[in-house]
């Protein structure tokens, strides 16, 4: 099977000259979540940005279920990758409904079609769609809130979701509660998945892969188990952080 | 009790010195919120455009309207003597808080709403018109707002220059002293500008969206 997303080489270097990201280079199949692990600034959300184009990388390629990410206008990509960041950004005016509808409305889905599809989001991201459907975005909990974002993430059906630290503001339970429905979601949904995370617990329970940043570079690529054994100074530095 | 009877004999008049001045206000704030609201959109595209445009603007304000009147007169096509002078004045003075609420009330945002809409893939017109201006409509409003209430009163001295409106009797009645001809000007005056107010104010409740 194709892979859902390759990264090449991929760079990013201000005018300046100084490289946030450098040498960047992955691969994400169907069904496998990568954590791009690494402390602030170490470039995870840049890389992030530069596969959805919000940053235009300046070396390097992407490629979004084998096509190039420079084949199409930077808003088409983005309809086709979901984008789920820690602030969530649910547009406060639209209710429940019209945010989840949002990617599907713009790719002018019949209407019926949305309906059907924003029960069906809501409901595998466990909200009762008859009781949330109507509600503004400041009637939920922090939790409810990140579940819509997810809900809207995936509208039309996209191969491939970006997680900024999606859970990154919420209450240490919640967090772990849709930390636990996130895995259950991977193993039904069969979509790649980046997931960015500074926390290292989270990022050795959800991914099937970690990729370590540290100061723009990947400077590990493995899985969990071989994150555990590695001896990168860094990798060595976050698992004893976590205890 | 002398203004009553002062109206009553004079009622043509004043409803046509009131027609003319709703015309100056009306007119001028249109054209200052076609030019201000798309003005103040670009401000929020071309960021280094932001610091000439309103300091401009901000110097305009602090003409004296009644010498802004005066330097229009010799200047051809937009000066003169009468009603489009005046509007260009009015105008002038009408874009400032016209263009600068237009700027705050899009850039004031939340940055992650306007992420999360660009990560969806919405285009820019479409971040404009389905997040930006909807989010953004009451500080607009209150923008357009200010500038037709300042627009009424500056609108009084537009009679100094043959405009026309209620600053007629103003200036009538301080050439002879007489205390009840300014009343005539200036208390029709007040009520437009509260008129306006008020119902520029329910607009912005009925239509600018807020949480909670």
């Amino acid at each position: 099977m194709s892979a859902t997303l390759e990264v090449h080489e991929l760079g990013f270097a201000l005018a300046s000259g100084r490289a946030l990201v450098a040498q960047v280079s992955f691969t994400v199949r169907p069904g496998e979540t990568l954590v791009l692990l690494g402390r602030s600034g170490s470039g995870k959300t840049t890389t992030l940005k530069l596969i959805n184009r919000l940053l235009e990388p300046t070396a390097g390629t992407v490629r979004v279920a084998g096509e190039p990410a420079t084949a199409v206008a930077a808003t088409q990509l983005r309809r086709r990758i979901g984008y789920v960041i820690q602030e969530i950004g649910l547009f406060p005016h639209f209710t429940v409904e019209r945010n989840v509808a949002l990617v599907p409305r713009l790719e002018g889905w019949p209407a019926a079609r949305v309906a059907a599809r924003v029960r069906d989001l809501l409901a595998l991201v466990g909200l009762d769609p008859d009781a949330f459907r109507a509600r503004y975005p400041h009637e939920l909990s922090g939790g409810q809130r990140q579940r819509v974002g997810v809900a809207r993430a995936l509208g039309a059906d996209p191969p491939l979701l970006l997680l900024d630290e999606p859970f990154g503001a919420l209450d240490p339970i919640t967090r772990a509660e849709l930390q636990v429905e996130f895995r259950s979601l991977q193993a039904r949904l069969d979509k790649g998945m980046v997931f960015v995370t500074h926390d290292v617990r989270e990022g050795l329970a959800l991914g099937t892969r970690i990729g370590l940043m540290q100061q723009g570079r990947l400077v590990f690529l493995g899985t969990p188990d071989e994150f555990r054994r590695s001896t990168h100074p860094e990798a060595v530095a976050f698992l004893a952080a976590a205890g | 009790m002398e203004l009553a009877r002062f109206y009553a004999r004079h009622l043509p008049e004043l409803l046509q010195l009131v027609g003319q001045h709703l015309y100056l206000v009306a007119v001028s704030t249109g054209v200052a919120v076609a030019i201000g609201v798309p003005l103040g959109i670009l401000l929020t595209r071309r960021p280094a455009w932001r610091g000439p445009v309103l300091g401009l603007a901000n110097l305009f304000q602090t003409i004296p309207s009644l010498a802004l009147f005066g330097f229009l007169i010799p200047l051809p096509f937009i000066g003169g003597i009468g009603a489009t002078t005046a509007l260009v004045a009015l105008v002038v003075y009408a874009l400032l808080p016209i263009v600068r609420n237009t700027y705050t009330g899009i850039a004031g945002v939340d940055p992650a709403v306007r992420e999360a809409g660009r990560g969806m893939g919405l285009t820019d017109w479409q971040l404009l018109t389905l997040v930006e201006l909807p989010l953004g409509l009451g500080v607009v409003l209150a923008g357009i707002r200010v500038a037709t209430v300042v627009s009424v009163g500056t609108a009084t001295i537009a009679a100094a220059i043959g405009a026309g409106g209620l600053g007629v009797y103003i200036f009538r009645g301080v050439a002879m002293v007489n205390d009840t001809l300014i009343f005539a000007g200036a208390l029709p005056a007040a009520l437009i500008a509260l008129a306006a107010d008020g119902l520029l104010g329910l607009a912005e409740r009925r239509l600018a969206w807020r949480a909670r």
